[in-house]
């Protein structure tokens, strides 16, 4: 998988347009949201299934598509790859008959109802954790998934190697690396860490920023 | 770029492409139209920065609500109904004369929707995301933000399902003010940290 979507330290981006502040800057963007939203109500996939669907998009798509054509990909990949829809319908733009998952549609009288309920990531672990606040601990040195070769992580490659320090412990939660692949939730210990800007850049900006990130884990060891 | 598309009557391609996805979806039984008006009246017009205004608000003027949330927030914001997608996991930080902090999603573009709603297109632009947790200053003054030297920037990266909010200083002078006045002066920039609360009017 390329990490085209991990930007994170990138140089050479230019000014950030604050004056771009719409929610919808179109019609469609909302309408993509909606009909993410709606396909993932069909409960086929879960958040980081869906997370790797659109970094997976080819670089070129990921760099050219503006952010909701990025959804629209992913979401044409997830439901053919769930075998939801065929990728001749999609062509076509013909639906081959009514889906044995019609009785799951989320209907607009359970919207509100479906949004507040939210979908919580933290569950019980036989995973202790090896770390307090206040410890000091490295991130491992390559941002890459240890289960899936290629496969999706949450640790961005700018803060891989460096040692921060234990500020929040969160609980235990659903590992990103496993349940992106389909191979379960493996819960884990997760941490706020923070990096010193010093310890992540040549030229920091001041000697006194420092990035927070969450951390799972198996992304850490002692330092 | 999609801003600079030459305004025409015809939709432009993605336009056409969400709607194909969108009669297939609802031509194969799986996607109620009426669900995706709901899920959008929603997001554009029930759930937005309000929400996350009236809490900064409280807690500026309720020091037993500020301890609470600073704790444990999420009973709190289950009472006020402020519970939800992408708001299962929320911890507030709290700028200070000493810090100042920044909330960004370097991997895509993680926010949280109970609070402050769908997220603005810059916070979602590659520029942001590759920048900030570089030069937050920098990108700080793309937005007119200057910091004191002194004050120290903490940026939030949104790696994991929990979000930050940003509890931005109070400003000076609205020591008479009452909780609604408050919260209007609490921007949807001043609970990212890409801004700060409004000065009260004199």
């Amino acid at each position: 998988m390329s990490r085209v979507h991990d930007m994170g330290g990138r140089f050479g981006d230019g000014a950030v347009n604050a004056s771009d502040d719409a929610t919808f800057a179109q019609d469609w963007h909302a309408r993509a949201l909606a009909l993410t939203l709606a396909a993932g109500a069909l409960g086929q996939w879960n958040i980081d299934i869906s997370r790797h669907a659109r970094e997976r998009l080819s670089p070129k798509d990921y760099t050219r598509f503006s952010y909701y054509e990025k959804w629209m990909g992913g979401l044409a990949e997830l439901l053919v790859e769930a075998g939801i829809v065929t990728r001749e319908e999609l062509q076509s733009g013909k639906a081959d008959g009514i889906s044995p998952l019609a009785d799951r549609k989320l209907l607009a009288e359970k919207v509100v109802a479906a949004l507040a309920a939210g979908g919580p990531a933290d569950r019980p672990s036989d995973i202790a954790p090896a770390f307090k606040r206040g410890d000091k601990v490295r991130l491992r040195a390559r941002a890459g998934n240890t289960l899936v070769n290629g496969g999706h992580t949450r640790l961005p490659a700018y803060a891989a190697g460096a040692v921060g320090e234990v500020v929040i412990y969160h609980g235990t939660h659903i590992l990103p690396d496993s349940s992106a692949h389909g191979l379960g939730e493996a819960p884990e210990p997760l941490y706020a860490v923070a990096v010193k800007a010093t310890e992540l850049w040549e030229h920091p900006e001041n000697p006194n920023d420092e990035v927070i990130l969450d951390l799972w884990q198996s992304y850490l060891e002692p330092a | 770029m999609p801003h600079d598309h030459p305004h025409t009557d015809l939709p432009s391609d993605p336009a056409l492409r969400v709607k194909a996805l969108e009669t297939l979806l609802v031509d194969k039984g799986l996607v109620d139209p009426a669900a995706l008006d709901e899920i959008i009246e929603t997001y554009a017009h029930k759930v937005g920065p309000q929400n996350g205004a009236k809490v900064v608000a409280k807690m500026w003027v309720d020091p037993a609500f500020r301890a609470a949330m600073r704790s444990d927030p999420m009973p709190l914001l289950r009472e006020m109904d402020l519970y939800g997608r992408q708001g299962e996991h929320m911890i507030f930080v709290e700028n200070t004369p000493e810090v100042h902090n920044v909330v960004v999603c370097t991997l895509c573009s993680c926010y949280p929707w109970p609070l402050l709603g769908i997220p603005p297109g810059w916070y979602k632009s590659d520029a942001y995301r590759a920048r900030v947790v570089r030069e937050p200053r920098a990108v700080l003054a793309d937005f007119g933000v200057t910091l004191p030297e002194g004050k120290a920037v903490r940026v939030w990266d949104s790696t994991a399902e929990t979000r930050y909010l940003v509890v931005p200083e109070r400003p000076a002078g609205s020591e008479d003010m009452s909780e609604e006045e408050l919260a209007a002066l609490v921007t949807r920039d001043a609970m990212i940290g890409t801004g700060l609360a409004l000065e009260p009017k004199s």
